[in-house]
């Protein structure tokens, strides 16, 4: 499996699209620390950036790449290896990858300018956001034999995670305003990793409007360390479930 | 004139003599306060020894000074009020009192001053009473660098730091409240002075005015509190250089108005509160050079305020700097400094030529309804705000600073 995870992350830096990416998450970290007057300002010019490129990138280079190694994977496939040993090998290829390229891309001006609570919940929720959507990737991957359909599919996922989502939960919240929705609100969050991960990172920038009315019952969910411990959880749920179901149809896929 | 002149040194020298002073302590003359006071006669000086005195309710109803050396306790052992002021020019000073009764009916407090004239109380220690310093129908009284401590986490079961009650100027200077339900509390008091206070950790607010016209609070500081300052049905009250900062909660404000008219506020400091300002019902208020930074809101106004000027102030780094309830808007915000703002500035002039607008669409939904509060920040939102700002058509299009400055005032 080492093998075949060397020759999966050496082919990725080759491809350098996932170089450029570094180097272009780098240039956002930097203008966006330069530009803005002060660190707070920054992470969170950063933070929409983040939450809109990162998954991007991560479930649309992930799928092109599935879909390219496809004969690949048949040629292993062909060699007495377990084919949870195969589709294993690719996902943490593509994980280290790219994860390596957010890391060192975003991660050097986070810890250069915001302080070090914030960094550290910045580069937690970026890294758990890169694997999700591999994680998803794979999933929509295996889902279609057609490169298109798969591809299309990513891209759907994409938009409705970072754009469709909330307009349907602000659509929600203004047809049941006249009910109690606040704890239900908390667990609609669950419901998009990428809510999930700004509202874990809004807590450590602002303060002072969470602590207001509906803030206060966020803060009182997701600022304690229970509430901390389930969210990580619920992200990680969030890498695992569409992993599984990807892994277990390849075991069984007709290739 | 020779003889007159003797006779004037005389009559010097007679009232120096008239004025005792008169030792109370275990070993002294006067084991006991209430034996000295009733042997002293007005203008003696009672110096109380280090000890603990127990001694019921003290009542002074003759004009005399207590002097405290250091610290002897008063201690009313939950029983009673412990020291009650009758007379006129009485001053305090150097005690430590404690220990008062709980009554919800006479509201006995650690010093009680009552229909009295030029009082002074001075470098107090008040520990652990319902009402700390208690004033009422009273003048010209001076309560200085005394503090405040109780520490009672229910509001029915504690009562203010210092209390006063229809009363006219007061001088409160240099005073440190804490863990009472009100820091200050004026009801009708006209034409006093709060200046240099430190209030803080109390139940409700820090410093509070009911109908209290004609004062002024200077160069106070306020900290988490469960609002800051609350000035409720009350004119021509001015407010400067104080410092309102970490007033947390759903209901916590920097600063409550409610129902006033004709104020100053100048010069003042919020930081991190969740709401600054909150404004009901005020009209003509002058809000100038004030800096607001990192609130949850800068101003939270209510569409009942008329006529108000918020004029020079620093916004920076607020989430949201001003939000309302209604469409109306009757107030002019002319020249502050927003750090949100992004126009441009040709002439150099540091004005900014686009005005700006300071109600963020994304406010105006919040206030209508807060659980929207989830997807703060998102993409959506973001762009829903971009566009309002391009072409406002939910948010009143009069809620517009025209004259933006550029840089930040030095405040």
């Amino acid at each position: 499996m080492i093998r075949i995870l060397k020759f999966v992350i050496i082919d990725i830096l080759k491809n350098k699209v996932v170089i450029v990416y570094t180097l272009m998450l780098a240039l956002f970290s930097w203008s966006a620390f330069s530009l803005e007057d002060n660190a707070t300002k920054g992470v969170l010019t950063l933070l929409n950036l983040i939450l809109l490129t990162v998954p991007l990138v991560s479930i649309l280079f992930s799928t092109i790449y599935i879909y390219n190694s496809g004969e690949f994977i048949e040629l292993l496939a062909s060699h007495p290896i377990k084919r949870k040993k195969i589709w294993n090998s690719l996902f943490f290829g593509l994980t280290i990858s790219l994860v390596l390229a957010f890391l060192l891309g975003a991660g050097i001006p986070i810890f250069l300018f915001a302080d070090i609570g914030k960094a550290v919940m910045m580069l937690a929720v970026g890294t758990l956001i890169t694997v999700i959507f591999i994680a998803i990737a794979f999933f929509s991957a295996i889902m279609s034999r057609d490169k298109a359909k798969g591809i299309g599919v990513s891209i759907l996922l994409w938009l409705y995670f970072a754009l469709l989502f909330d307009g349907l939960v602000l659509f929600l919240t203004f047809q049941f305003s006249d009910y109690p929705i606040e704890k239900g609100m908390v667990v609609l969050a669950a419901f998009s990793p990428i809510d999930m991960a700004r509202i874990l990172m809004l807590l450590q920038l602002d303060v002072s409007a969470m602590m207001g009315y509906t803030g206060a019952i966020f803060k009182n969910f997701f600022g304690t360390s229970a509430g901390l411990v389930i969210s990580f959880f619920i992200l990680f749920l969030w890498i695992f479930i569409p992993y599984r179901i990807s892994l277990s149809r390849f075991k069984h896929k007709n290739l | 004139m020779k003889e007159a002149f003797l006779v004037l040194l005389l009559l010097c020298n007679f009232f120096e003599s008239s004025a005792r002073s008169l030792h109370v302590g275990e070993t002294k003359p006067f084991p006991t306060i209430k034996s000295a006071l009733l042997s002293a006669q007005n203008g003696d000086t009672l110096f109380i020894h280090p000890g603990l005195y127990k001694e019921g309710n003290i009542v002074i109803n003759k004009s005399v000074s207590l002097i405290g050396i250091d610290l002897p306790v008063i201690d009313g052992d939950h029983k009673s009020e412990v020291l009650t002021i009758k007379a006129d020019y009485v001053s305090v000073s150097g005690l430590k009192i404690q220990h008062s009764s709980y009554a919800t009916l006479e509201d006995p407090g650690g010093i009680k001053i009552r229909e009295c004239k030029h009082v002074t109380i001075i470098n107090n220690q008040l520990l652990d009473n319902f009402f700390g310093i208690y004033v009422e129908f009273s003048r010209n009284c001076f309560i200085k660098n005394n503090t405040i401590i109780a520490h009672s986490t229910a509001e029915q079961e504690i009562g203010n730091g210092i209390h006063a009650w229809k009363s006219d100027s007061l001088l409160i200077i240099g005073n440190k409240v804490r863990g009472n339900r009100d820091g200050i509390y004026l009801e009708f008091v006209t034409n006093s002075v709060i200046w240099r206070n430190i209030s803080t950790n109390n139940l409700r607010y820090g410093l509070h005015f009911m109908f209290s016209h004609n004062d002024s609070y200077i160069s106070n500081y306020f900290r988490n509190n469960g609002a800051g300052v609350a000035v409720m049905f009350t004119h021509d009250l001015v407010m400067m250089n104080n410092t309102f900062e970490d007033n947390w909660g759903d209901a916590a404000y920097g600063l409550l108005l409610k129902e006033i008219s004709d104020c100053t506020l100048v010069g003042n400091r919020f930081v991190k509160n969740t709401s600054a300002i909150f404004m009901d019902g005020t009209n003509r208020i002058t809000v100038e050079k004030n800096l607001f930074q990192a609130n949850g809101w800068g101003m939270k106004i209510q569409a009942n305020c008329m006529d108000n000027s918020i004029n020079q102030n620093n916004f920076m780094a607020n989430t949201f700097d001003i939000s309302t309830n209604g469409t109306l808007t009757l107030n002019n915000f002319d020249g502050n400094y927003w750090d949100k703002y992004e126009g441009y500035d040709l002439d150099r002039n540091g004005i900014g030529d686009v005005p700006f607008h300071p109600l963020s669409l994304y406010s105006v939904i919040v206030e209508g309804n807060p659980p929207a509060m989830l997807l703060f920040r998102s993409f959506m939102v973001t762009l829903l705000d971009r566009s309002e700002k391009m072409l406002p058509s939910l948010t009143p299009e009069n809620f517009v600073d025209n004259k933006p400055r550029m840089r930040p005032f030095a405040l």
